[in-house]
């Protein structure tokens, strides 16, 4: 005796359009830091990074946008994440305080190889924050990433879409 | 047990009167251990013999009574100093007296009310037994058979798809749909997610099944959530307009039917869980309930010829709506 046989079929869905099929994704977000350049003398050297954001999500103002930061800029930029977001912010690369005694054999935190370490661990950290849909809603990021400034002294605030 | 060689001591048998033709169901014990135990149903009348052996057959077995019990009840492991017989059905094999040799005695429990599905959990058991007792004045001799219950349903009369559009705003919006409410244990989970937007970088897409068993009342809850299943049904970067058929056959599953407020004790319930990961391991998910319930494998003589029927009925194709309205016509 025949048992009862299910229908699996697939359920019915409309054929997707062409476009949306063949044309860009509306994901497209790419952050790239890169040409690490040390400015000023002596003791108030510091490093900065240029940071090159290209997307097409409506949440960036700039679909283009390049700026230059140091490591303090980020530190400040995960604080105000992790204060005002429900974000779990991902870690900086180390801040490598012990690199900046003196007495050193190398460059200290300006060794190539240290800051080669460094622009990848910022990297990833930004691609990582940047693609969050709670940290995009914040408006600190927003200023870190394509304003030509930090302004530590901002309001934050949240964004809302238009 | 008696470890002295004085004294009289007998071993307890029971034996079903149908132990050849009726079916057995595997059955996890406490412990984790499957075995197999004789299956019955609401209803189904239990009856058989218990043999009595005398351990030494020249010394008499003196007693205060035999008697033969049926016992529905629950078990909740962090209370198990009270009891919870839902089910309680006792029948006198033998007065206080003697016994000089082994005896049989036959037993019958007629027509008996199984209204649960025996159930062995995290933190609740509900188990069904036969227990023979030989009352002494010290030490009574008893032996316990359990046996499996399973509850069977009929199709349900209503069983309506779950549909649902869920996302986060500006970021991610899916329609999900599951082609029913109600799953039969062996039934085949069909569904579909239509992406709507997508402007988060979705690596892949997975269902899961979560088992959520809740026990006691009161301040004495206890939650214990179990994911039964995982499959993946996406792997890749979706984007809008784009279908992803579910096909998930239950079978291979370790599933019970939902029990809801078994006496009041505890429930047994099933949810699936559709989750997404991105590129940077962000989960995003959706949890919907379901239903599980048993079919009945075969046509049982108790039912009536129109609930037969109903628990054949084919799910597709009308070359068999035409064979159920031949069957009706026979019936006039």
């Amino acid at each position: 005796m025949a048992d009862t046989i299910a229908d699996t079929r697939r359920l019915f869905s409309k054929p997707q359009n062409l476009n949306d099929a063949y044309g860009p994704p509306s994901n497209f977000l790419e952050i790239d830091v890169s040409n690490p350049e040390t400015v000023g003398v002596g003791r108030t050297r510091f490093t900065t990074y240029e940071i090159r954001l290209k997307t097409n999500l409506p949440i960036f103002k700039l679909k283009e946008s390049r700026v230059r930061r140091r490591y303090s800029d980020f530190e400040w930029l995960r604080g105000e994440l992790e204060r005002d977001s429900k974000v779990v912010v991902p870690p900086l690369p180390g801040k490598a305080l012990f690199r900046q005694l003196p007495f050193r054999g190398d460059d200290g935190i300006f060794d190539d190889s240290f800051i080669e370490e460094r622009r990848a661990g910022l990297e990833q950290f930004l691609n990582k924050v940047a693609g969050h849909p709670l940290a995009q809603n914040e408006r600190c990021l927003h200023m870190f990433l394509q304003d030509e400034s930090v302004d530590k002294t901002y309001t934050p605030s949240k964004i809302r879409q238009a | 047990m008696s470890f002295f060689s004085f004294g009289q001591s007998a071993q307890i048998d029971i034996v079903l009167n149908d132990a050849e033709t009726r079916k057995k169901a595997e059955h996890k014990t406490e412990d984790g251990k499957v075995d197999q135990y004789f299956l019955f149903y609401d209803g189904d009348t239990v009856s058989g013999k218990v043999n009595i052996t005398l351990k030494n057959p020249a010394k008499r077995l003196e007693h205060q009574g035999i008697r033969i019990e049926f016992i529905g009840k629950i078990e909740l492991y962090y209370d198990r100093g009270n009891n919870y017989e839902f089910v309680s059905l006792v029948k006198d094999l033998a007065q206080p007296g003697e016994l000089t040799q082994s005896r049989t005695f036959d037993f019958e429990f007629t027509n008996v009310e199984k209204p649960y599905e025996a159930y062995t959990g995290q933190n609740v058991k509900l188990r069904y037994f036969l227990r023979v007792t030989v009352s002494r004045r010290l030490n009574d001799i008893s032996k316990e058979m359990d046996i499996v219950v399973h509850t069977l349903s009929m199709y349900p009369e209503l069983n309506s798809s779950i549909k649902m559009e869920v996302g986060i705003e500006d970021c991610l919006h899916i329609e999900f749909e599951y082609n029913k409410s109600k799953y039969h244990l062996k039934d085949v989970i069909v569904g579909k997610i239509y992406f709507l937007l997508v402007r988060i970088k979705i690596r892949h897409m997975e269902i899961n099944i979560i088992k959520r068993e809740m026990t006691g009342t009161g301040t004495n809850v206890y939650h214990e959530n179990d994911t039964i299943a995982k499959y993946e049904i996406m792997d890749g970067a979706p984007v809008r307009g784009e279908s992803i058929p579910i096909r998930l056959f239950l079978a291979g599953y370790e599933i019970t039917p939902t029990m809801r407020g078994i006496n009041k004790k505890y429930s047994v319930r099933y949810y699936l869980n559709l989750v997404l990961i991105d590129e940077e391991e962000r989960r995003y998910f959706k949890q919907q309930e379901i239903t599980l319930w048993r079919r009945g494998d075969v046509v049982r003589k108790s039912m009536s010829h129109q609930a037969a029927i109903a628990s054949q009925r084919f799910e597709s194709s009308s070359s068999d709506e035409k064979a159920l309205a031949h069957a009706q016509a026979k019936e006039q």
